[in-house]
Order: C-alpha cells, then sequence, then structure tokens
C-alpha cells in the first residue's frame, strides 16, 4: 500500500503531530509525504529526513500558503490517483482537510485512529473515549485521521526520501486567510510536552492561576493546561483546554490541581505516564487515575511544591 | 438569506455511556436522548444572525429515526422557523448524511450552513467539511465568532496555538465551537408555538441517496481502565515520588 502523509508544518519547520502519523503509516505501507505550502524548501529537506520516507511531494504555491482547505484539498484528492491512503495528524489543521478529501474522494474517512489492526481495519474512539470502536472500511482507499498520543513519533533523522515538485493545484478563489493570533509561549506546546502542569476551576480566578500553576510549569519547564470549566470560567485561554474537546495529551507527567476529574477530561489526559492529582477534595474522580494523589489545599500545596521540587 | 442548521439526536451529554455486554454499541435503549450540544450553538447563531436582521429563515434537518422530531422541534421551539426530517431508522454515517444535506442545500438554496464540529456520540468531526467538499463552498470549522459582510462571511476559528480568522464568499459551510455562543432555552410559550411550526418529513431515497454503511463496526468495547496509584501524605513525600520517576527542576 502506498500511503501519503500530509506534514503539519509552520512554514519553517516540521510538527511533531506530523510524526506519530509516518509511524502509523508505516505500519501500512510504503510513507510518501506531502509538503504543501509557500516558500517551503526548508519544511521538505527536514521532512525527507524523517526516518522511512520514500518520496516527498513539495507543493509549493501562495494559495497553500495558509492550509486553506478549499484549495489544499483538491491538490491532495489529485495526488491520491498514486496513493492507497492518506492520512493526517488529527489536529485542527488535519480534522479541517481530511474530511473534505475524503468527500471528494467519495471515501468515508476513519477519524482519530489509535491502532492499526489490520490493512483497513482501526480503532478509534467514540462517546468521548467512554468506548472504543473497531471498525473496518470497505473502500478501495482510506483517508484517515491519526491520534497523535497513539502512536510513538517517528525519528526525525536517518530518512532519505527524494522530494519531487507537484505543480497541481491553486486557490479556489472562495476563501482568503485574514489573521491569526497565535499564542506566543516560551514554553513547550501542550501536545507535545513532557511535562504539563494543568489547573482547574478549583483556582478561582486567572490571577490565582498565575500565582499558584504558572511558576510551577516555569521551574519544571511544563506547558500549561486547564480544565474545561477553567476555560468556561475565563481564567485561561480555550487553546489551554485538555479533554475530549480540547486537546489530547500524552506526557511523561501531568499535573491535575484543583481539577475533579470530569470524564471529559479524563478523556484528554488518561494516557500520561505518570499522574499528579492535587484536590482538597479526596472523594475527586480525579484520585481515581492518578499515580500519586495529594489531599491537600493547593494554596498552600502547590507553592510548597514549588518551593521543594 | 436563509440559513439550513443541521441537527443531530444523540445520547443527552450527562449520561454515561454504556457499552453493551455483546459488543455490539452503546446502550440507547431507556435513555434520555437531547440535541447535541455543538448542534444546539448552530441553531443559537442562527438565530442570533436573524434577530440582527441578517439571516431571514433558519431551516432545521434532522436525519434519523421518527423520534428526531422532538430534537427538531427543540430547534422550532429555540426559534427556528420550519424542520425537515430525513427519517430513518438505520445509523447513517456522515458522508451519507453530507450526501442527504446536498440534495438538501440545492433545493433550498442557503446563504450558510451551520453545522456542530462534531456530534458527541460518534465524535467523527466529519460531516460539515464534507458537505463543504460536496457544494464546493468555502468552510470555516471550529467558529468562536461568525460575522456576515455582504456576499461574505469572516469566520473565527479556534485553532491549536490559538485564533485564526478566514474570509469565506457565501454560501458556506461554518462548524461551531464551544465559545461561539449560549444557547438560550427555550420559553414554554415558544415550545407551545413550536408544536404548530411545519415539519416535513423526508427519506433518503427521496434525495436518491444510498445510506448503506461503508465502514463496518466489528465491535465496540470498554476502554481499558486506569488503575489508580497511592495517595501521598504531604509535599515531602510526593517531592521524593516525583524525583523517583526523574522529575525535579
Amino acid at each position: 500500500m502506498k500511503t501519503l502523509v500530509w506534514v503539519e508544518h509552520d512554514g519553517s519547520a516540521v510538527k511533531d503531530a506530523t510524526l506519530a502519523v509516518v509511524t502509523a503509516a508505516s505500519k501500512l505501507g510504503e510513507v510518501h509525504l506531502l509538503v504543501a505550502g509557500s516558500g517551503v524548501d526548508a519544511v521538505a529537506k527536514e521532512a525527507a529526513a524523517i526516518a522511512g520516507v520514500g518520496k516527498v511531494h513539495v507543493a509549493d504555491n501562495a494559495a497553500f500558503g495558509h492550509n486553506l482547505p478549499e484549495n489544499v484539498a483538491p491538490l491532495i484528492a489529485d495526488l491520491m490517483g498514486s496513493h492507497d491512503a492518506f492520512l493526517a495528524p488529527a489536529t485542527t489543521t488535519g480534522k479541517n482537510i481530511a474530511p473534505r478529501v475524503a468527500a471528494l474522494l467519495d471515501v468515508m474517512q476513519i477519524s482519530e485512529i489509535l491502532s492499526v489492526e489490520g490493512e483497513k481495519s482501526f480503532t478509534r474512539p467514540i462517546y468521548a473515549g467512554n468506548a472504543i470502536a473497531t471498525v473496518e472500511s470497505s473502500h478501495a482507499k482510506l483517508v484517515l485521521t491519526v491520534r497523535g498520543t497513539a502512536f510513538d513519533k517517528a525519528a526525525t533523522s536517518g530518512g532519505s526520501g527524494t522530494i519531487e515538485a507537484v505543480s497541481a493545484g491553486g486557490d479556489a478563489g472562495t476563501s482568503s486567510f485574514v489573521g491569526a493570533e497565535i499564542a506566543k509561549q516560551d514554553r513547550p506546546e501542550l501536545t507535545s510536552a513532557k511535562i504539563i502542569v494543568s489547573g482547574g476551576r478549583a483556582l478561582g480566578s486567572s490571577e490565582k492561576y498565575e500565582e499558584v500553576i504558572v511558576p510551577l510549569a516555569d521551574k519544571l519547564g511544563a506547558a500549561l493546561g486547564a480544565s474545561r470549566a477553567a476555560v468556561d470560567a475565563g481564567y485561561v485561554p480555550n487553546d489551554y483546554q485538555v479533554g475530549q474537546t480540547g486537546k489530547i495529551v500524552a506526557p511523561q507527567v501531568y499535573f491535575a490541581i484543583g481539577i475533579s476529574g470530569a470524564i471529559q477530561h479524563l478523556a484528554g489526559m488518561k494516557d500520561s505516564k505518570t499522574i499528579v492529582a492535587i484536590n482538597k477534595d479526596e472523594d475527586a474522580p480525579i484520585f481515581q487515575v492518578a499515580d500519586f494523589g495529594l489531599v491537600a489545599d493547593l494554596f498552600s500545596a502547590v507553592p510548597e511544591l514549588t518551593g521543594k521540587i | 438569506m436563509k440559513i439550513l442548521v443541521p441537527v443531530k439526536r444523540v445520547l443527552d451529554y450527562n449520561v454515561k455511556p454504556r457499552v453493551k455486554s455483546d459488543g455490539t454499541g452503546v446502550d440507547l435503549a431507556n435513555v434520555k436522548m437531547s440535541m447535541n450540544p455543538f448542534d444546539e450553538i448552530g441553531v443559537e447563531e442562527a438565530i442570533r444572525l436573524k434577530e440582527k436582521g441578517v439571516a431571514t429563515e433558519i431551516v432545521a434537518v434532522s436525519v434519523g429515526p421518527a423520534k428526531a422530531q422532538e430534537t427538531l422541534r427543540t430547534a422550532l421551539a429555540m426559534g427556528a422557523d420550519r424542520a425537515i426530517l430525513v427519517q430513518t431508522d438505520d445509523a447513517v454515517e456522515p458522508l451519507a448524511i453530507a450526501k442527504i444535506l446536498k440534495a438538501i442545500a440545492d433545493a433550498e438554496a442557503p446563504g450558510l450552513v451551520i453545522l456542530g464540529k462534531q456530534a458527541i456520540d460518534d465524535d467523527n468531526n466529519q460531516t460539515g467539511q464534507m458537505l463543504a467538499a460536496l457544494t464546493g463552498w468555502a468552510q470555516g470549522t471550529f467558529a468562536s465568532a461568525v460575522n456576515v459582510d455582504g456576499d461574505s462571511v469572516n469566520v473565527t476559528r479556534e485553532v491549536d496555538g490559538g485564533l485564526e480568522t478566514v474570509k469565506l464568499k457565501l454560501p458556506a459551510i461554518v462548524t461551531t465551537d464551544l465559545r461561539l455562543n449560549e444557547p438560550r432555552y427555550a420559553s414554554l410559550p415558544n415550545i407551545m408555538k413550536a408544536k404548530s411550526k411545519p415539519l416535513d418529513t423526508k427519506t433518503p431515497a427521496d434525495y436518491g441517496i444510498d445510506t448503506a454503511p461503508r465502514v463496518k463496526v466489528v465491535k465496540v468495547s470498554e476502554p481499558p481502565v486506569r488503575s489508580a496509584g497511592i495517595k501521598v501524605a504531604d509535599v515531602d513525600e510526593l517531592v521524593a515520588k516525583l524525583k523517583a520517576v526523574g522529575v525535579h527542576s
């Protein structure tokens, strides 16, 4: 089987989310990559070095500069004439593009795969991860999105893919990019961080989040996260949200501070290697999944932890 | 401008899903069903656009069993003007739903179709994007703000690193994210009024759409259970445990 993997990048470097998709694709067959964007030579070179990559298709065109699905999906559908499976990371970019490709190919997509069970058989979460479905496609071609935390990351070196320019596609003329407000952070991204410190509703305010959560994260070089309750209450921006409707994470260590552990939050972090919970309610559901639980008032325990660790 | 709002009847978000012991799916017998929360946000957004004078008519559509009428009545009680039920007892996949919605969009010629970004049962997150592909219209997914301006719409999207705004030519497809709005509750008088609003019943065959599944569900199982670890007595013990797993500043 010949697979085509969407390379997620920021214009200058390959994003980590791509690497797990390469691993998933390699379980199906030959791995080809697609780098679409404007001025993406450096990204293409970096992509070609990913272990196990055969060919890197590079579509360099201003119309692909902001991943607009109206422009990118027809390009991918075109390339799928000579590939058997299209795989994209289950990120907001991948989720935006892949179903549009699937419909152009008249294929039913399989979303957020957790494992490859056979040539056309996969597992995926349903009901916010409260159930796992094993599904099998009847299509000749596959369109898949891949949950990044479910697959190991492919090595970023050792590959020797051949770079090939693609001239197809252009501006569909139906959409344009206006602007973005991407939070600039001097810390790791949530989805690739080794340590995450998350705060919940119990913090009570954005000031307390700054005062209690941020110093611990700073000390550990950790990414910052939050429960949906904390986001809804306005303590932090939406892109901090860990959970089924936010980001799915699986760091080495996850600190859940003042987070009760609603199903929807657990769905986003329960694959973390070590979970630490600090909560004053000893019956909080978070303790049922925590490796280390501390029943304590977070306003005194967390600063103490920050001081001692 | 007319707005089409597709809505899905799903297991209520407060009900904990139980996997059936025979592994065929999640038990939906005798449990509370409601409108998919992201679709509720879609209905609300359409109503706000009508209140602003941007939209003139809101048509709610559902593909599902006879009981999905209740979901459509909820949309009508919130403020939709009329409804279409495409009735089927089969489980219909996003691709087939998108084909049915494309046929309805062809007939109704809406300026906007506002859908939930995903249904909270199958968590597919596909229908809006697929409908956009089939119609050839632009898409603004995971919307946190929708501003119609003449013959285009600016959609602010919730993306992984923050927010992104795109400008789409109308007609266009929008899918909703959580922060777009807070849906209203239907008032009792409006619930009563909704009972007399028009609701057409169709079938997938009326639109010439084959809804046979393309993806077979082999089995549905419980997720692996993570077992609880230990409770530590104080911060000092926690620091020691963390150091043992390699966590220190």
